[in-house]
């Protein structure tokens, strides 16, 4: 058939000639957080600078991001060239060689590392995307976690805030000021099943009460009393004080109540004052340090959002390049002139904490600042842990055992099931999971 | 107006009432692509507006949509190419060359459509990133060419076996190859039955989802990975611009079986029912 | 299955050879099939996790079952096959009594048909994941979706189904886009009744339900067992209507089989464990299959054929 052959070539070459007078494409894969659409709605201002690079972005919700770009690196597939990852993810792939050294490319290519200043980063945040002193990925942004609370529901009830409360005085607070019959949850705390979902602010109270996911051989210590207590605090407190359908409650939900007013307080992360500012709520709204138990450790988490370089890419001068633009000091004086200075991206420069404007437009900042400091990933809990981590566990197992009990407490807080049976299976299955993996 | 004529009409009103309830949600979702973002959350739902195309524009022809449905166009065609260039031979064989493992092999293939996917995709998974597979159409290619072959043995032995032999005979007596049996003889023939086949292999792959997110990451992803994930990009407002990408994605394929309503019976019970 | 296939034909000897010419296709459908399935059942003994590098090895003959043991050990695991089953058979069973009724209904001239059938088999055309969004977030949305206008005007509460009733949201659904494949099978089979039988039944007196019962219910068995049989084997792989509605939630409400061979692979990278999983999905498939021709065949039997 010459007709069908004459077609082929045509396509071929075709193809070839698409191929040829292509720029460079570099594929993005990056998070559906308020930041990156920001960063992604300004990134033409690259292309326009750097007209050689064309940026192709895959937008995903945090799951399904962390699926493909595990995948992807993991075998070596080579579809992204620049992957946002998470504090958890960037030593753990820095160590086994999934990543590139971003030390060794600001050697390679000075040109686009000029003026960037890795000095300025957040020292507490750059520590924790290194691995044996190398940086393996820069960050979006970075956030701890504390409380908010609606300044007017507590004043109307005749109530203060601690500067830094205890858990206790926190739920005394929330089922003082709880009125569900008028729409005001007394907190809000998220309760959708999902190791970064429910499991980080929980996993901040199991701190605090002293427990811990592993001892430091890797054994895990859940069906523990400081467990127990842990979960049947939190547990009570959502059950008597917290959001109907708290099961379904994560960050964006948590957000949406206390941005409307409808919830009295809120322990999450430091990132979200950002937004409450700006919302129907915002200038009710105060800020204290994350609560405090019997323990005082762990008790504020520590994470970040960042870019990396896939080692597998092949495109890594201009993934590099793009690298140093969107974590640089001039983007955030960009988002800063297009957008205002409350919405930068937080904790990841020394120099934004030092912008009069910023402190100006962010009150709660120097707050922010302190607990980012203050969170210490290497002694968050009681006894010594397997790895690092504060609200997670630095050990590849950490995700699916997290995904499982997360699910279990999830049970737990709709009160399908009691908190000693649900651990006691949390800890079989984490038993299990870290027996087959080789720990113990 | 005699009492059957009315009896007709009531039939002809209460199904087509049923029909319209269950078309319903896909007249929802063309209506909702041409409101506005504020119209399409509006509550209760607007049932009259000024209609827009911004959505159209915004999010099919100016977003990755075209970008996707040509990774859909591409993989769907060459994988049905694929099936048929492998399958009519085969066919061929099983029609003209029965022997007494031809019932067997044909139920064998059969069975192979039955595997769940679910179950391969792990080693699936491996064996295309060992060869340098994951994310590029020539593995999604590849896949559905398979997943499509028996469906194309099937249905095109069915339709060989209607082509009476005395036409293959007549032209072995003027000295046919097997080459002009094939395109001299059985193709003018089999052009009604063909077309059927890989309209149904391309309504097959077209929609497919769960091989394509699995196998694929963002190069060579298909318009359902993209619809799949559509919202996670999006603001606040995204129902409508999601309505268009979504009946973007679903039109030709809607137009494709509504033309072919006939041939989709035979084809979705692999010729079982003719 | 057509019966030409059973009679063999007599051809010329010419070119015996070309009944090879099937080969190519069995040694594709071999390669692509049988060698996943082959190592699906090796990975399945190994202890492979795509997050620890080297870990690809065999579990040794003491422990080569565990990835099974753990399966079976897990609460989850009986919850997911009863979701698989449960949505299996609900869809399997509401789609039959719609796309029956649908089938009858379309099955009498009248005006205006072939649009009907053209909008009733609408729903099967839809991409499957273009279904869900549609249904998410235009018809189910708790509050602007077209369910919450309907309660509200019926005076009802407002309910997100999808949360409420996660399991049978996703039924319906599925059930939606499957009604018109039953229909369509059905259909050419009412068609394919003879008229001459019809009127001879009728002769003798029997009444629309008798006629249903006796005549056309016997005629249309065929029809039913292919199309019961082919929904069964598709609707256990359900897979984007959960991954874009429920993600599996919540809790573990709605996970299937294959919803969580995608979560232990792609969201655990547990390579051994989902190739043990991998190897159950096959199991209940073939299960099902070997069970609805036993239930066709017991029938078939106490009618005395």
């Amino acid at each position: 058939m010459p007709r069908l052959r004459t077609l082929f070539v045509a396509l071929a070459a075709l193809i070839a000639l698409g191929l040829a007078s292509a720029q460079t494409v570099v594929t993005i894969a990056t998070v559906n957080n308020p930041d990156m659409v920001v960063m992604q709605e300004l990134s033409a201002r690259f292309e326009a600078e750097n007209p050689d690079v064309r940026l192709n972005w895959l937008v995903l919700d945090e799951g399904t991001l962390r699926s493909r770009a595990t995948t992807d690196a993991a075998t070596g597939a080579a579809s992204f060239d620049i992957v946002t990852i998470g504090a958890y993810e960037t030593p753990m792939w820095g160590a086994i060689g999934w990543l590139k050294s971003l030390d060794e490319l600001a050697a390679q290519y000075p040109d686009a590392a000029e003026g960037y200043d890795f000095d300025d980063l957040l020292p507490a945040i750059a520590d924790g995307l290194s691995y044996d002193g190398e940086l393996f990925a820069v960050p979006f942004y970075g956030e701890s976690s504390f409380t908010m609370y609606n300044k007017r529901i507590l004043d109307e009830a005749g109530l203060t805030m601690p500067d830094q409360p205890t858990w206790e005085q926190i739920a005394e607070i929330a089922c003082a000021v709880h009125d569900p019959a008028n729409g005001i949850t007394g907190i809000a705390l998220r309760g959708k099943p999902g190791w970064g979902d429910n499991m980080a602010p929980i996993t901040t109270v199991i701190n605090t009460f002293g427990g811990q996911w592993f001892d430091a051989e890797g054994v895990p210590q859940i069906d523990t009393p400081e467990w127990n207590a842990a979960i049947s605090f939190y547990a009570d407190l959502v059950q008597r004080c917290g959001p109907a359908g708290v099961t379904g409650v994560s960050f964006p939900e948590a957000l949406a109540l206390m941005s409307q007013g409808r919830a009295a307080m809120w322990v999450d992360a430091t990132v979200a004052a950002g937004f409450l500012a700006n919302s129907p709520a915002g200038p009710d709204i105060a800020h204290a340090l994350a609560p405090v138990g019997p323990v005082a450790k762990g008790n504020q988490w520590l994470w970040s959002w960042n870019l990396a370089i896939p080692a597998t890419t092949d495109k890594t001068e201009a993934a590099f390049r793009f690298l140093m633009w969107a974590t640089s000091k001039d983007y955030i004086e960009l988002v800063a002139a297009e957008k205002g200075w409350a919405g930068v991206p937080p904790g990841t420069r020394i120099s934004t904490y030092e912008r009069a404007e910023y402190l100006a437009a962010a009150p709660f900042a120097p707050m922010v600042l302190g607990a980012i400091q203050a969170a210490d990933p290497l002694d968050a809990t009681a006894n010594p842990q397997i790895a690092p981590g504060v609200q997670f566990v630095q050990i590849p197992e950490f995700q699916g055992i997290g995904s499982d009990v997360a699910q279990i407490i999830a049970e737990i807080l709709a009160g399908n099931v009691d908190v000693a049976t649900g651990l006691q299976r949390a800890q079989r299955l984490a038993a299990e999971a870290m027996q087959d993996a080789g720990y113990y | 107006m005699s009492r059957k004529r009315l009896g007709t009409l009531a039939w002809a009103a209460g199904t087509l009432l049923v029909a319209f309830t269950m078309f319903f949600p896909i007249l929802w979702m063309v209506l909702t692509s041409f409101k506005t973002e504020n119209d399409a959350i509006a509550f209760p739902p607007k049932w009259f507006f000024t209609p827009t195309f911004e959505n159209w524009r915004v999010a099919v022809f100016g977003g990755p949509v075209l970008e996707f449905m040509g990774n859909t166009v591409w993989i769907t065609v060459a994988s049905t190419l694929l099936a048929l260039a492998l399958g009519f031979p085969a066919a061929y064989a099983m029609a003209y060359y029965r022997t007494k493992r031809t019932d067997g092999s044909m139920l064998w293939m059969m069975s192979t459509r039955m595997l769940p996917p679910a179950g391969v995709i792990v080693p699936l998974f491996v064996i295309f990133r060992d060869l340098s597979l994951l994310d590029t159409h020539l593995g999604l290619i590849l896949l559905f060419a398979g997943m499509n072959l028996p469906l194309v043995v099937w249905m095109v032995t069915g339709f060989m076996e209607d082509v009476p032999f005395a036409l293959i005979e007549a032209a072995r007596l003027d000295g046919a190859t097997l080459w002009q049996e094939f395109t001299r003889v059985l193709l003018p023939l089999l052009v009604p039955g063909l077309a059927a086949t890989a309209l149904l292999a391309l309504i097959f792959t077209w929609n497919e989802f769960f091989f394509a997110v699995n196998l694929t990451t963002r190069a060579a992803s298909p318009l359902s990975v993209y619809v799949s994930t559509f919202k996670a990009a999006q603001g606040d407002l995204f129902v409508a611009k999601m309505s268009a990408a979504a009946t973007a994605s679903v039109i030709p394929v809607l137009i494709a079986g509504w033309i072919a309503q006939r041939q989709l019976v035979t084809g979705l019970t692999m010729g079982a029912v003719k | 299955m057509t019966t030409s296939m059973i009679q063999p034909k007599r051809r010329r000897r010419i070119g015996e050879g070309r009944r090879f010419l099937s080969a190519p296709a069995i040694v594709y459908l071999i390669l692509l099939t049988q060698i996943p399935f082959a190592l699906t059942i090796y990975y399945s003994f190994t202890n492979w996790n795509l997050l620890r590098p080297g870990s690809a090895g065999f579990l040794g003959i003491g422990s080569m079952f565990r990835n099974y043991q753990r399966i079976l050990q897990n609460p989850d695991f009986w919850q997911v096959l009863t979701n698989t089953v449960v949505l299996t058979l609900s869809v399997v069973l509401v789609t039959f009594v719609l796309g029956m009724a649908f089938a009858l209904l379309l099955n009498r001239p009248f005006p205006g048909r072939t649009l009907a059938r053209t909008l009733l088999i609408s729903p099967f055309l839809m991409m499957p994941v273009a279904s869900a969004v549609v249904w998410k977030y235009l018809l189910l949305d708790p509050a602007f979706g077209l369910s919450a206008w309907v309660s509200r005007t019926l005076g009802l509460p407002a309910v997100y189904l999808v949360e409420r009733a996660p399991l049978a949201s996703i039924i319906g659904i599925v059930s939606w886009q499957w009604t018109p494949f039953v229909m369509l099978i059905l259909l050419a089979g009412l068609q394919s009744l003879p008229e001459d039988v019809v009127e001879a039944a009728r002769l003798d007196g029997a009444g629309p339900l008798g006629l249903f019962r006796f005549v056309t219910l016997p005629h249309l068995r065929r029809f039913i067992e292919i199309a019961l049989l082919l929904e069964i084997i598709f609707v256990l792989n359900v897979f984007g209507e959960i991954f874009v509605i429920t993600s599996g939630g919540p809790g573990i409400q709605t996970t299937n089989l294959p919803y969580q061979i995608f979560l232990e692979a792609f969201s655990r990278w547990n390579i051994g464990r989902a190739s043990a999983y991998g190897i159950f999905a096959i199991v209940l498939a073939n299960l099902a299959v070997i069970l609805f021709l036993q239930v066709v065949r017991r029938a078939r039997q106490e009618e005395g054929r």
